[in-house]
C-alpha cells in the first residue's frame, strides 16, 4: 500500500466529519437536536471504559453469527450449486425468507429464546448474513464452465476431487464478494438485537441508555462507534480475500 | 526421446481408437435432437485423425464420447479394443478455452493431471516434467507466472502441455487453436508438430480450419451435416515433418479443395458451387 492509498480515505473522513461539523453549526443545533464532532471526544473520554465492554460484546457476537453464516451458507451454496432440485425448491424459500425484515423477527426470538441473550444475538447475525453467502457460493459451483469439469472430469477424477481443486477455489473470488456484504448484514443484525430487545449488552444498550438520557453526543459517539468497527471488520475480510484469492485482483491499467 | 509411460498401457490391436455405429440424440424441449447418426470412425495407433464437419454437426459429442465423459445412445466407442463407459487416465484433452486455472502458476497449471493421475509421483519430478515441456512449446521462464499474464496463444501453448503431461495414449483436441490469430495459430500448428515428434500419441483434433486438417492431419474426416455420420476420409501423404510452406504445394491445394467441395457436400450444398 502507498503512501496515497492510506491518505486519501483519511482525508476524506476528515472533509466528511468538517461538514458534518460545519452544518451543525451554520444552523445553530444544539446537542439535543443533533451533535458536532467536536461532541463527541467528551462523550468518548466519559463512558471509554463502556465503550470498550460493549464494543467487545457487540464483536464478539457479529463474528460468531457471521462464522455460522459461513459454515450453514456455504454449505446451502454447495446444495444449490450441485443440485438443480435443491435449487428450484429452496430459491423461493430463500428470498422470501431474506425479503423479511429482520427486526420483525427479533421479538420472535426474544420470545423464542427468553433471557438467553447471547444466543438470541449471535443468531439474529447469522439469520441476517447467510443468504449473500448461500447465493454467491450456489451461482458460483452451478456456473462452472463444463471445461472446468471435465479437465479433471476427462482423466477419471472424482466428483470430490473436481471440488476441491478447480469449483472450489474458483468460487473464492464470489465467496469473498459476499462476505463483505455478509459482514455489514451481520454486524446490522446484532445491533438490531441490542437495540430493540434491550439487554444491557452490546453497543446498541450504549446506545439505548443516550437515548433514555437524552445524551445525543453518546448516542453519536456510539454510531461513530458502530461506524468504526464496521470498517475494521470489512477490511479484515479483505485482508483475508488479498490471502485466499489475492489471484484473482488483476493490476489496475 | 521417447519416456516411459506413467502407467501401464495393453498395446494389443490396432486400431487404437475405433467407433461402431455411434448414434447419439439430444433431449431438446421440441424433442430429440439426432446428432450423430451411425458414425463409424478408426484411428490407427500413433495417428493424427483431423475431423472436420459443418457447425453444429456433432463434432464436440465425438470427443466427449472418446474421452468416456458421456455414452452414446447406440454404437460403441473401443480404445484398445476395450470398451470405453468411463473416463481413463490415458486420455489428455485440449479446448478452444485454454482453460487455465487463474490461481495457479503456469507450471502448476501444468501439472495438474500429475496430481491426479500418478498421484504419488515426487513433486520434484512433476516439476522436472512440466518444465520440461513448458521448454519445448517455448515458455521457458514463463512457469511462475499467472495465466492472466500471458497471451492467448500462450496459455493455449501451456493447455496443450498439461494435455499431454500425463503422457496419454489419446489426446483428444477440441478446436484449441479457433480463437487464435492466423499468425499465433501457424506457431501452435508447428509446436504441435513437434510434440509430437517428442511424445508419440494418437490424436483426434476437432476443427474448423482446413489448412489445420491438412496439416496436421495424417487422416481429415469429414463429417456430414447433422446428424452426423462419417462422409469422407481423406489419406494426406505428407512427410511428418512438414513445414507451413507445404499447404501452398499443388499436392495440398489439391487436397484442400477436395475438402471444399466435401464440406459444400456436407453443408447441402453441390460441389463445385460457390
Amino acid at each position: 500500500m502507498s503512501w496515497k492509498q492510506i491518505a486519501t480515505p483519511i482525508l476524506a473522513i476528515i472533509a466528511f466529519l468538517a461538514l458534518w461539523e460545519f452544518i451543525v453549526w451554520v444552523n445553530g443545533w444544539p446537542t439535543y437536536v443533533m451533535a458536532a464532532p467536536s461532541d463527541l471526544p467528551a462523550a468518548y473520554e466519559r463512558y471509554w471504559k463502556l465503550f470498550f465492554v460493549m464494543g467487545w460484546q457487540t464483536l464478539w457476537r457479529t463474528v460468531a453469527g457471521l462464522l455460522i453464516a459461513v459454515v450453514f451458507g456455504t454449505m446451502l451454496g454447495m446444495l444449490m450449486g450441485f443440485s438443480k432440485l435443491a435449487r428450484d425448491a429452496l430459491y423461493p424459500l430463500l428470498v422470501g425468507f431474506n425479503a423479511i425484515p429482520k427486526a420483525t423477527l427479533v421479538p420472535v426470538l426474544a420470545l423464542l429464546f427468553i433471557g438467553q441473550h447471547d444466543f438470541n444475538t449471535v443468531l439474529m447475525a447469522f439469520l441476517i448474513s447467510f443468504f449473500p453467502i448461500a447465493v454467491s457460493v450456489g451461482i458460483g459451483l452451478s456456473t462452472l464452465e463444463p471445461e472446468y469439469r471435465d479437465i479433471l472430469g476427462a482423466l477419471g477424477a472424482s466428483k470430490f476431487t473436481i471440488f476441491r481443486k478447480i469449483a472450489l477455489p474458483k468460487t473464492l473470488p464470489e465467496f469473498f464478494g459476499a462476505l463483505k456484504v455478509s459482514v455489514t448484514l451481520a454486524f446490522i443484525g446484532t445491533n438490531l438485537v441490542e437495540i430493540i430487545s434491550p439487554h444491557g449488552k452490546g453497543l446498541g444498550a450504549l446506545f439505548q441508555s443516550g437515548a433514555t438520557n437524552g445524551d445525543y453526543p453518546l448516542m453519536f459517539a456510539v454510531l461513530i462507534a458502530l461506524a468504526f468497527l464496521g470498517i475494521v471488520l470489512y477490511y479484515a475480510v479483505v485482508a483475508l480475500e488479498r490471502i485466499f484469492a489475492g489471484w484473482a485482483e488483476r493490476e489496475a491499467h | 526421446m521417447s519416456p516411459a509411460p506413467f502407467f501401464s498401457t495393453g498395446r494389443c490391436m490396432t486400431p487404437l481408437i475405433d467407433i461402431r455405429g455411434v448414434s447419439h440424440a439430444y433431449q431438446t424441449k421440441s424433442g430429440p435432437l439426432p446428432v450423430l447418426d451411425g458414425l463409424d470412425l478408426q484411428v490407427p495407433q500413433g495417428a493424427f485423425c483431423a475431423v472436420v464437419g459443418p457447425s453444429g454437426c456433432g463434432k464436440s459429442t465425438l470427443t466427449r464420447l472418446v474421452a468416456g465423459l458421456m455414452k452414446p445412445d447406440l454404437g460403441e466407442v473401443f480404445l484398445h479394443g476395450e470398451k470405453v463407459t468411463s473416463p481413463r487416465k490415458t486420455v489428455g484433452m485440449a479446448f478452444q478455452n485454454p482453460v487455465m486455472l487463474e490461481w495457479r502458476s503456469i507450471l502448476e497449471n501444468v501439472m495438474l493431471p500429475l496430481e491426479i493421475v500418478a498421484p504419488r509421483m515426487r513433486r520434484a519430478e512433476m516439476v522436472a516434467r512440466a518444465e520440461h515441456l513448458l521448454a519445448m512449446v517455448g515458455l521457458a521462464g514463463f512457469e511462475a507466472k499467472r495465466p492472466s499474464e500471458l497471451s492467448g496463444g500462450m496459455r493455449q501453448r501451456a493447455s496443450l502441455c498439461r494435455a499431454i503431461v500425463h503422457k496419454p495414449e489419446v489426446l483428444i483436441m477440441d478446436e484449441p487453436f479457433g480463437a487464435l490469430d492466423n499468425f499465433t495459430r501457424e506457431d501452435l500448428w508447428q509446436i504441435m508438430r513437434d510434440l509430437r515428434a517428442a511424445e508419440p500419441f494418437t490424436a483426434v483434433l476437432i476443427t474448423h480450419d482446413l489448412r489445420e486438417s491438412v496439416f496436421l492431419g495424417d487422416q481429415v474426416i469429414v463429417l456430414s451435416g447433422r446428424p452426423a455420420r462419417a462422409q469422407y476420409v481423406l489419406d494426406v501423404d505428407l512427410p511428418d515433418d512438414r513445414s507451413i510452406d507445404v499447404l501452398y504445394e499443388p499436392k495440398a491445394t489439391n487436397m484442400l479443395h477436395v475438402l471444399r467441395d466435401q464440406i459444400r457436400v456436407a453443408q447441402g450444398r453441390d460441389a463445385g458451387g460457390h
